[in-house]
């Protein structure tokens, strides 16, 4: 069928880009065409591709605004660091611990999505994004008062400070406090972060693709409607807003994992609005929108020293400036017909892909 | 689930079935009814409809007619009484569940999922036809294509009854007035429901295509075989394919018969016209 | 017990901070129906530019609060027709979203005008402490003149709600626009009248909290903006005798969780006492019920 060939094509396209672009760098770096500065922000883009696909499920495809996406990529930050460094005496080899890292992440985000979304989705609108800010801040403050520590007993955990965890002598500390994940020993590499992107991708597609994503879908776009067919609303949101969750996780092991100390205040309210940008900069509910927004913003601010003060104060442009165009009816109509007409060259069919999602209803 | 005729076309033909409403129906209400407040939106509201009846609901604007959809569903859950279909107590339930029991709905505003295809809006009506889970669609297992592929023949299916198979990949949202009220009714009619209700189904049309909408009203019932419940100010709609009628003033039932019963009830006639037109 | 009262004057002296800036959400919620997410940043942006007009430009207190009242009402009226006016029938979530992009906007272009340094807050209520209970007990005169604006601020806009041909007319829009349009109200400058007051309200809370916690940064606006629009809820969105309740009651649960259960939570129990009500009682303590038509 003519929708099935499309939607594969249109997927098909997007794994292609990553994959050619995984290429393109990858060569650079083997010739040494790629400067330090932006050899650092390899992993960093990876990770923010990731968090913009999986916030692009609860956002564009599930139509619920989610502003504590960057707690879930905390929890699975943390959780990482805590694997890794436990078991670097168990588990020698570096590539099994990352990937066991990742894994918990994503499990522990998982846990912490159920927890956040059980009650978080019996609201709608602005309500339920105020609460998945608050949670974001709740995750925040109780990770800022966490000690973990490893010594020879196995893990020491205490929420009062680092006496309190009561390890041996060999013990050492893990996460300690305000000051957060120290001595980490860096595991993350481009290429994981690439594949990471690929499994990402695939979950993020496929589910949307599936009965599961109809179904999140139709409640995104009429919610009476999707329950007067039979669609049971809390099972379809809680399952987006988990698999969301658990994708944020993973990004956020391999995060940690990138550098040698990590405070949980990295993970504030920025940071869930910083990919909330890259979502709506993307195209709310355009998933290889998300992929080149979160690319193309990162890398961006590298290139352009002198407007590294302005970042900020740009996004906050972009964000106020892309749905002022993209909602209000007058403008709306113009762009559409400016973007008809520099598209009208390219076009042989009529039924050329109508843009993916489009708006959402709140 | 109970045990109910799959979606396929009878080979009945147009005979249309005598009232069935002694034999076991498939919907009753005893004493329903709802406030809002202190308002009493609809009190003691009994109706009874058999498995194969086109039933009418009728009624001056603001009588309590879609409430009494919205009953029907578990939209709002009534203060007083009891529903029973096919038997069973809804009380207590889900929208979606009673969904599932076999009751689908169309909507007096039309709701469609207007972002995505007309395709998938009937794909997510037959969401319990498939039985794959989230984890299967994610890893792509032999169960999805198979699933997915019995899923899209069979919405081809329900869309050739009103010949409707090349929008099957335009967006809901895009189509024409008519198209849309129609997608409804078979999205209503993919959740393979025993009883099915139309609120307005032809407003905004004209006399042709209304006179087209009777017609496959009764086709769906022939083909399907199940009970059909419909509000409509309409009157030719609903004299024409109506076998009972009920008609709500104020909430509460007034009266109830066949079609030339209510024509000529006098207190339907003043209710719809004032005492001056029931004279 | 003289340390439990110190707590509660303490709690009842931030909460009417709370209820002022909890005003102003309440007021752009009930008429606009929108949660405008940069209201907290105005609060930022009033005490900025009366710690300028004292700093700098060595005004008296006085005119510099009003100085701060004017601009930000100003600020209001502009964000409200640039940002949020042509977004009027768009989806809640775009409208949220450009309320985030506001806030982003307000702190990111104090963050460059002020920079990061915390500025510290020139006191500006010079008035004696209480002393209560042989000295025991003590009242700030900050702690006084919040409440005490708070009820002023209370009492007229109550007044002025009530009594006033333009109070009438927010009255109506939030109880239908389109029914209040078809009436004669211009619906577009009734809101931005509230538009107007909620962040002329805004810079009042401002100074009030800086002269309470005189730490003065970009973001001070965020956490208390959040804290307000839950005071808000709490007391039932679109009330106004809800957001002065709903206030207070939260300033309370506020200093008592940090003194009786723990410092570090206490934002932590702060956002929880939100969930809990968002979750148990959306329409809060004062607010009414409003269902869905099918």
């Amino acid at each position: 069928m003519k929708n099935v060939k499309k939607t594969r094509r249109r997927d098909f396209i997007t794994y292609g880009m990553v994959i050619a672009a995984y290429l393109v760098v990858q060569a650079l770096l083997d010739t040494g065409h790629i400067s330090n500065s932006l050899k650092n922000q390899l992993i960093p883009i990876c990770v923010y591709v990731c968090m913009a696909v999986s916030l692009n499920l609860v956002v564009g495809i599930l139509g619920d605004l989610s502003l504590g996406h960057a707690g879930f990529m905390s929890v699975g930050a943390f959780t990482g660091i805590v694997v890794s460094m436990s078991l670097q005496n168990a588990i020698p080899d570096g590539i099994v611990r990352l990937i066991l890292a990742i894994a918990v992440g994503a499990v522990t985000a998982a846990i912490a999505g159920v927890l956040v979304g059980v009650p978080v989705l019996r609201l709608r609108g602005d309500y339920l994004a105020i609460v998945t800010l608050a949670f974001g801040e709740i995750i925040k403050n109780v990770l800022t008062n966490l000690y973990v520590g490893a010594d020879g007993n196995g893990l020491h955990i205490s929420f009062k400070n680092a006496m309190a965890m009561g390890m041996g002598l060999d013990g050492k500390t893990i996460i300690n406090g305000p000051i957060g994940a120290v001595g980490v020993t860096k595991l993350a590499t481009f290429t994981a972060g690439f594949i990471l992107i690929l499994v990402t991708l695939f979950i993020t597609l496929n589910l949307i693709n599936s009965r599961s994503g109809r179904a999140i879908k139709a409640i995104r776009d009429n919610r009476i409607a999707a329950e007067s067919v039979g669609i049971n609303i809390t099972k379809y949101k809680l399952i987006a807003f988990v698999v969301s969750a658990a994708l944020a996780g993973m990004a956020g092991a391999l995060y940690g994992l990138n550098y040698s100390g990590l405070a949980a205040k990295k993970f504030d309210f920025n940071t869930s609005i910083l990919v909330l940008v890259f979502v709506v900069l993307g195209g709310i509910g355009n998933i290889r929108g998300s992929i080149i927004a979160a690319t193309v913003l990162t890398v961006l601010p590298e290139m352009l020293r002198a407007l590294q003060d302005y970042r900020m104060l740009i996004y906050a442009v972009i964000l106020i400036l892309v749905m002022i165009v993209t909602n209000n009816p007058l403008l709306r109509s113009v762009t559409q017909s400016v973007v008809k007409k520099l598209k009208a060259p390219f076009v042989k069919k009529k039924d050329a892909a109508p843009a993916e999602g489009g708006d959402s209803n709140g | 689930m109970a045990e109910k005729v799959k979606l396929v076309p009878v080979p009945s033909g147009s005979v249309i079935p005598e009232r069935d409403i002694d034999k076991s129906p498939i919907l009753e209400t005893h004493h329903l009814g709802i406030d809002f407040g202190g308002l009493v939106a609809v009190d003691d509201f009994n109706l009874t409809i058999g498995r194969t009846e086109i039933a009418g609901l009728i009624g001056p604007n603001g009588a309590g007619k879609t409430t009494v959809f919205n009953l029907l569903t578990n939209v709002y859950q009534p203060t007083r009484g009891t529903i029973l279909l096919d038997g069973k107590a809804t009380k207590g339930m889900k929208t979606s569940q009673v969904c599932r029991l076999g009751i689908a709905r169309t909507f007096q505003n039309i709701r469609l999922f207007s972002n995505m295809s007309v395709m998938e809006n009937i794909l997510v009506g037959l969401h319990y036809e498939m039985s794959y889970n989230a984890l299967t669609g994610v890893l792509r297992l032999p169960a999805f294509f198979r699933s997915e592929r019995i899923a899209r023949e069979r919405a081809m299916e329900l869309l050739s009854i009103f010949n409707m198979e090349s929008m099957a990949d335009d967006q809901a949202g895009s189509l024409p007035y008519g198209a849309q009220r129609r997608l409804e009714i078979l999205r209503a009619l993919a959740t393979n429901p025993s009883l099915l209700l139309l609120d307005e189904p032809a407003a905004g049309m004209n006399p042709s295509e209304t006179e087209e909408l009777m017609e496959n009203i009764r086709r769906i019932r022939d083909m399907f075989q199940i009970a059909v419940l419909l509000i409509e100010h309409d009157m030719n709609l609903v004299m024409g394919i109506c076998e009972g009628i009920c008609v709500l003033n104020y909430g509460r039932v007034i009266a109830k018969g066949d079609p030339d019963q209510i024509k000529n009830d006098p207190v339907v006639i003043e209710a719809y016209l004032g005492k001056k037109g029931a004279k | 017990m003289i340390g439990l009262i110190s707590n509660l004057i303490s709690g009842v002296s931030l909460g009417s901070v709370y209820a002022i800036i909890a005003l102003g959400y309440t007021m752009v919620y009930g008429i606009a129906k929108m949660l405008n997410f940069a209201h907290g940043d105005v609060i930022m942006v009033g005490a900025y530019i009366c710690f300028c007009g004292i700093n700098y430009l060595s005004l008296p207190p006085v005119v510099a609060v009003l100085l701060a009242i004017i601009a930000c009402t100003a600020l209001g009226i502009v964000i409200e027709g640039l940002a949020y006016k042509p977004l009027r029938s768009a989806p809640n979530l775009a409208v949220l979203i450009t309320a985030i992009g506001v806030s982003y906007f307000l702190q990111n272009s104090a963050l460059l005008i002020w920079k990061s340094d915390p500025k510290v807050f020139p006191s500006i209520i010079k008035l004696e402490p209480i002393h209560c209970f042989d000295g025991q007990l003590t009242i700030g005169g900050v702690t006084l003149v919040t409440v005490l604006c708070c009820i002023v601020v209370m009492v007229c806009l109550t007044l002025f709600i009530s009594r006033s041909k333009t109070g009438k007319a927010m009255r109506a829009v939030s109880e239908d626009k389109v029914a209040a349009q078809l009436m004669g109200i211009n619906v577009n400058r009734t809101i931005s009248v509230t538009f107007a007051i909620g962040s002329g309200l805004a810079a009042v809370a401002g100074v009030l909290l800086c002269s309470a916690y005189p730490t003065l940064i970009p973001t001070t606006g965020a956490m208390p903006g959040i804290k307000a629009f839950t005071a808000a809820v709490f007391g039932g969105i679109g009330s106004i005798p809800g957001a002065m309740l709903g206030g207070i009651l939260l300033g309370v649960i506020e200093i008592f969780a940090k003194a009786y259960i723990s410092t570090q939570f206490s934002d932590a129990i702060v956002f929880a006492v939100l969930i809990v009500v968002l979750l148990i009682k959306p329409t809060g303590i004062l607010g009414k019920k409003i269902s869905e038509k099918v």
